[in-house]
């Protein structure tokens, strides 16, 4: 009956121009219109000029030979490759450097973080002092230190320093062997991913165990003992097949072994440096948000310090840590583009620098490198953010 | 990533200006008052600020040479520093009206660029710089070594040229400005520093001890350096490239900033016609008559700009060579201006 009633009292439907949902698409379709109409404008009005002025334009080069050498390339490149090769040998050393910079900015900001909350004096001073002084710093000023100041101060290759007659250090980079692999190194291999599996299980049959019956088992050494332990059993029983391949001094340089340039090391350090202070604030900020009463409770209840902050604070503390922290790693990754400035080949050096200038095609080039650093970004953004869906509060 | 916002505004303005760049540059340069000229980031010789932040050198001279033909004062120039980097865009975009920064002139760059290179001020040539505790005699030696060399120029590509042909090892360290490339060196980063001989002569003196490095005798490329103008404006075109055969012709005739007054009044018909008593070459180019004769009166001819800039009695003690004038056995010659 009431709903006869509520229906009979319903105003006669409006008009379509004045229903507010149609109004609301009509609009939203207009100003969507009015958007792709000035993206084709300017792209069309591009074209137009830059036929007019007698610009190269397209996608073509990227298949034309580039012609110059790469200082560093973790895949094979030479000056017969294409640009378009080029490119991912400046996109691999980007993700490279960013990939070193992360991984260190993250540990080093951790135990910075937690130092400066330590109730140890002189710790939680130098943890400020470090803090303080480097974030305040311009970063590219840091990159210059750390790259001319130190590799001033580095031997010629003729008066390395020298370790063991194997590893060098001079001003053109760091030397040290490199594995050779010979037949029968797959077996090591397959050894090494049977020890990650059982590590894997043995994990999750321990939690089990722990659960149930409150008995702790040693995940961390018996961890290490497996994962040494298995790829040596599996080298002896293949008889050991790996040999060294040692740098030298050929002329000018050191030949052959694995060689770590300067310019990586220097900006990865800087990079790493800069940004631990910022990720010592949000760790120091994540603690603090803690509530002093869960250290206290979790003393009365006999839990060791190092445990309390591993298991009790930490735990509650990555929940405020983990937003501010994806900003972080994204601030780092774009920072790396300043490699440029000391030669190390990265995207923005190799193929926004030296294939721009090669072509003159600014437009296209620009373009790539800036949706590569949008798809770098946004990847690094979605699996921060699916990790702290991972770590939020399960509402029970 | 200031560069980048350069470029990046450059492109904006590609796509939003509806061609402007192809607008008369000459009624532009009047209209504004100066000269718009892109330059090195600091080029003993060529392009350098003094401690007063005037800039001299030869690629400048140019530049005011211009601003001489087109708004009789050579002091109406404006200077963009541009590294090698920006330098393309930023004559394509608009923002300079004439780049006069030792550009090498190329095919690509002549053709797919949008530019037209208005002639050749400097003729110079890729040479190796190296430690002399080396004791390297020829470039032959050189394999395995590591070469510092500036990003996007075709020294780079030079470079992999000549190792490649020679089938020697290399590695490359490319800095994008000039003063880091120096420094790297300085800092024995690399065993040889390589770009233009001329470019060599002059970055020595930025070195701690100049002395301790030579320059090898080889020469591994061509490089005509010269001024660079945009496509499509062919009369500012002509301006640029009759501005350089001026100086040259009246080096040719032996008109200098000393004598100019008195040579207005010479009788020779060639003298005359450059220095505007005779003919309407001034007028054709959308000048005044006597635009050449205020080139030479406040820039001074092209023999004058050398051996003020870079000459024999300058710190880069650079010998005339091919920069000489035809009949001098060099390659230097202007057209005939009548």
């Amino acid at each position: 009956m009431a709903q006869g009633v509520s229906n009979s009292n319903r105003p006669a439907k409006p008009p379509i121009w004045n229903d507010p949902v149609y109004r609301a698409l009509f609009f939203q379709f207009l100003v969507l219109g009015g958007v792709i109409a000035l993206g084709a404008y300017l792209i069309s009005n591009t074209l137009d000029n830059l036929a007019r002025q007698g610009i190269a334009s397209g996608f073509g080069f990227l298949d034309t030979t580039a012609g110059f050498s790469i200082l560093m390339s973790l895949i094979d490149y030479s000056e017969e490759n294409t640009y378009g090769r080029a490119f991912f040998v400046g996109l691999f050393n980007t993700l490279l450097v960013a990939g070193i910079g992360i991984f260190f900015a993250t540990i080093f900001g951790f135990l910075v973080g937690v130092a400066r909350l330590s109730s140890n004096w002189l710790l939680a001073k130098m943890a400020t002092v470090y803090i303080e002084t480097l974030r305040n710093i311009p970063l590219l000023l840091q990159i210059f230190f750390w790259y001319f100041g130190v590799l001033r101060n580095l031997p010629a290759p003729r008066d390395s320093a020298m370790v063991m007659e194997s590893f060098f250090l001079n001003n053109r980079g760091l030397y040290s062997p490199r594995p050779v692999f010979e037949d029968g190194f797959a077996l090591i291999s397959w050894a090494f991913v049977a020890a990650i599996v059982i590590i894997i299980f043995m994990a999750k049959w321990a939690h089990k165990r722990q659960e149930k019956t409150g008995q702790q088992f040693h995940t961390v050494y018996a961890s290490i003992g497996i994962i040494i332990g298995l790829p040596s059993i599996a080298a002896v029983i293949a008889g050991f097949p790996m040999s060294w391949n040692y740098p030298e001094l050929t002329g000018f340089n050191f030949t052959g072994g694995i060689v770590v340039i300067p310019e990586l090391v220097s900006l990865a350090l800087a990079l790493s440096l800069y940004t631990a202070t910022f990720i010592a604030e949000i760790v120091r900020s994540g603690i603090m948000a803690v509530s002093h009463g869960q250290t206290e409770a979790s003393y009365a209840l006999g839990i060791k310090p190092g445990v309390t902050l591993r298991k009790v604070v930490i735990p509650q503390a990555l929940r405020v840590i983990i937003p501010p922290l994806t900003s972080q790693y994204l601030n780092l990754t774009k920072n790396s583009s300043l490699a440029a400035a000391i030669a190390y080949p990265d995207l923005v050096l190799v193929f926004g620098g030296i294939v721009l200038n090669q072509t003159g095609q600014a437009i296209e080039v620009l373009s790539i490198t800036m949706a590569v650093y949008l798809t770098i970004s946004l990847l690094i953004s979605a699996f921060m953010n699916w990790y702290n869906n991972k770590m939020a509060l399960v509402e029970r | 990533m200031r560069k980048s916002v350069k470029i990046l505004s450059a492109i904006a303005a590609a796509a939003f200006v509806s061609s402007a760049a192809n607008a008369g540059t000459l009624d532009d340069v009047k209209a504004k008052g100066f000269v718009q000229c892109g330059v090195s980031q600091g080029l003993p010789g060529f392009s350098n600020p003094d401690a007063n932040g005037n800039w001299t050198g030869i690629d400048v001279d140019l530049c005011r040479a211009v601003a001489a033909a087109t708004l009789g004062d050579a002091s109406k120039v404006k200077y963009s520093p541009l590294s090698a980097k920006e330098r393309f865009t930023a004559l394509q975009s608009g923002e300079v009206d004439v780049l006069s920064r030792n550009t090498t002139w190329t095919a690509t760059r002549d053709t797919a660029l949008g530019l037209n290179f208005a002639g050749v001020n400097y003729f110079d040539g890729q040479g190796f710089m190296v430690r002399k505790s080396l004791g390297v005699k020829n470039a032959l030696e050189l394999g395995g070594a590591s070469v510092c060399t500036n990003l996007g120029t075709t020294t780079e590509l030079n470079v992999a040229d000549y190792f490649r042909a020679n089938k020697l090892e290399y590695k490359l360290v490319a800095f994008e400005k000039a003063d880091e490339v120096v420094a790297a060196y300085d800092a024995g980063r690399c065993d040889v520093y390589t770009t233009d001989r001329s470019g060599l002569a002059a970055q020595r003196f930025k070195l701690g001890k100049p002395d301790d490095h030579m320059v090898l005798p080889e020469v591994i490329s061509k490089e005509p350096l010269g001024p660079v103008v945009r496509h499509g404006d062919d009369q500012w075109f002509d301006i640029v490239k009759w501005t350089l055969y001026a100086m040259l012709e009246s080096e040719e005739m032996g008109i200098n900033m000393g004598n100019v007054d008195k040579m207005k009044g010479s009788d020779n018909p060639g003298i005359k016609r450059i220095l505007g008593v005779e003919g309407d070459v001034g007028k054709n180019l959308g000048l005044q008559p006597n635009w050449a004769y205020n080139i030479v009166k406040q820039v001074g001819n092209y023999g004058e700009s050398y051996d003020r800039n870079v000459g024999p009695d300058t710190p880069l003690m650079l010998a005339r060579g091919v920069n000489n004038l035809w009949n001098n056995g060099g390659l230097m010659y202007p057209m005939p201006a009548r």
